[in-house]
């Protein structure tokens, strides 16, 4: 379970989270929706310290991560796997050297079984064959599988998924879509996914929270959200122009 | 005139935050050189990209340098008759002050750049975010091999931008200008000392390691975008420049 309390985060003079408060259940997939620039992604960074908020509490399994030391830190970023918006994976190596650099380094191994981690890793994210080719070979789609890949090859117990569909096609989005499905049906991890994709979304998250004006607005099952009577909330989900959420 | 102080204590606080700031990232740089110091294969990567890719550079630019050293010392020497203690001048000039300024400089422009561009769009395309989700710390890939690889490298580039431009020198002054090669090699034996020899190796060595400090620091906190990536490459060249030159003067006072 992952709960933030009260949490704050301001970039100089412009207020990202406000007051922000949240729980994520563990082994569900949870989905943040929100407008464009109301900081999801700077959520998600919090949650495995790549940033630290002004003020507030950040729970791990019951850990505040925001008194812990670095070395501490790691231990909790070992539960965790993410997949990067742009996907970051490391240009100057090949997919399969992307893909087998988490297992290379945190674990012992032997070649053999590394070889075949990634080999698995790489088919059940649907990729054959390109484990020799250097990511600025492979289309977004491909990239955004090889992403997934290196996210979920250690096993972790808990996926960030930043826009894992921005970008694509709608037929490869419905299959990365189905992927993190599957994948979650496999390892039962716990899903953190920031998204746009409404309302294909609800089909993927069993809790769908929406982030607006630095708070969350609404937490409830996908069809909680459906049928709100939150007027933001029922503005986001028809994509109207007219209601509280203004076009900057 | 308020907002003209409040600028001005803006512009202060700045500066020594980002003093403070570097200070701390050499700080733990050297914390993770003894801690986690990278692979070996990492380091020799980063060798022969800083050291071995930067010979050609370093044995052109020393070849001229000391051709110009023998040609302008030469005619300086024989207005005094001491066209034989050109070996002399053109030995020590290299060995206390040129060699490692120049190897320095050279290698600034050629690796130092490189530095912060790779590790800047690393950084703007969250590659080093990657890196920290794994619980990997980004100073054992990215800065230590590049530490430890310039400060091995740039004594060694020193050491032979020495030997080229005390070569250079003697083809212009011994085969050119008809300098005895006798009194070419035999001056500069007797007044090279192992104190210039060490005063070059010490300030190489320091100046690798302000490129490395440099290039990594100005690389890791690149700021937004390609504009961001260029900005810090600019800034990590002239920074470092400046830095050894000044580093220079105050080295060899203490050395002198």
């Amino acid at each position: 379970m992952i709960r933030l309390h009260n949490v704050y985060k301001s970039f100089g003079t412009q207020k990202v989270l406000d007051g922000l408060s949240l729980k994520i259940p563990a082994g569900k997939i949870t989905a943040i929706i929100g407008p464009s620039g109301e900081g999801k992604s700077v959520l998600l960074k919090h949650l495995i310290g790549l940033l630290q908020p002004d003020s507030g509490q950040i729970e791990v399994d019951g850990e505040n991560i925001l008194a812990l030391r670095r070395s501490q830190l790691n231990r909790i970023r070992e539960k965790f796997g993410m997949l990067f918006q742009n996907v970051a994976l490391f240009d100057s190596m090949t997919v399969f050297e992307n893909v087998a650099f988490p297992l290379q380094e945190k674990t012992a191994f032997p070649m053999d079984e590394i070889r075949r981690r990634v080999l698995s890793a790489l088919e059940d994210v649907g990729l054959k064959n390109i484990e020799h080719r250097f990511p600025d070979e492979l289309s977004g789609g491909m990239k955004k599988r090889v992403g997934l890949a290196r996210a979920v090859v250690l096993n972790p117990r808990i996926i960030l998924f930043d826009e894992p569909t921005t970008g694509l096609d709608p037929i490869i989005k419905r299959a990365i879509h189905q992927l993190i499905k599957d994948t979650h049906a496999k390892f039962g991890f716990t899903a953190v996914i920031v998204s746009h994709e409404i309302p294909e979304i609800f089909d993927v998250a069993q809790n769908v929270a929406m982030l607006f004006r630095g708070e969350i607005l609404q937490h409830g099952t996908p069809e909680e959200i459906m049928h709100s009577d939150h007027p933001a909330v029922r503005q986001f989900i028809s994509g109207s122009l007219d209601g509280p959420i203004q076009m900057m | 005139m308020s907002a003209v102080i409040q600028s001005i204590g803006h512009y202060a606080l700045a500066f020594v935050c980002e003093l403070g700031r570097m200070g701390n990232f050499l700080l733990y740089s050297g914390y993770m050189i003894v801690r986690q110091p990278g692979s070996p294969l990492h380091i020799l990567k980063q060798i022969r990209f800083i050291g071995t890719k930067s010979l050609f550079v370093i044995v052109l630019t020393a070849g001229f340098t000391g051709m110009v050293l023998g040609l302008q010392g030469y005619y300086t020497l024989a207005k005094f008759g001491s066209e034989g203690m050109l070996g002399t001048a053109v030995a020590l000039s290299l060995i206390r002050e040129l060699g490692p300024v120049l190897a320095a400089l050279m290698v600034t422009g050629r690796a130092g750049s490189a530095i912060t561009a790779e590790i800047g769009i690393m950084r703007i395309s969250e590659q080093i975010d990657a890196l920290e989700t794994m619980a990997l710390d980004p100073f054992k890939y990215l800065v230590t091999p590049k530490l430890i690889a310039a400060l091995i490298s740039l004594p060694l580039l020193c050491a032979i931008f020495d030997v080229v431009g005390i070569y250079g020198g003697w083809l212009v002054g011994v085969k050119l200008l008809g300098v005895n090669p006798g009194a070419y090699f035999y001056e500069m034996e007797k007044s090279v000392v192992w104190r210039d020899v060490y005063s070059g190796f010490v300030k190489s060595f320091s100046f690798g390691l302000i490129i490395a400090w440099i290039g990594c620091y100005k690389g890791y906190y690149a700021g937004h975008g390609a504009e961001g990536v260029s900005k810090a490459t600019t800034e990590s060249v002239v920074l470092t420049s400046v830095l050894i030159l000044v580093w220079d003067y105050f080295l060899t006072s203490v050395l002198l």
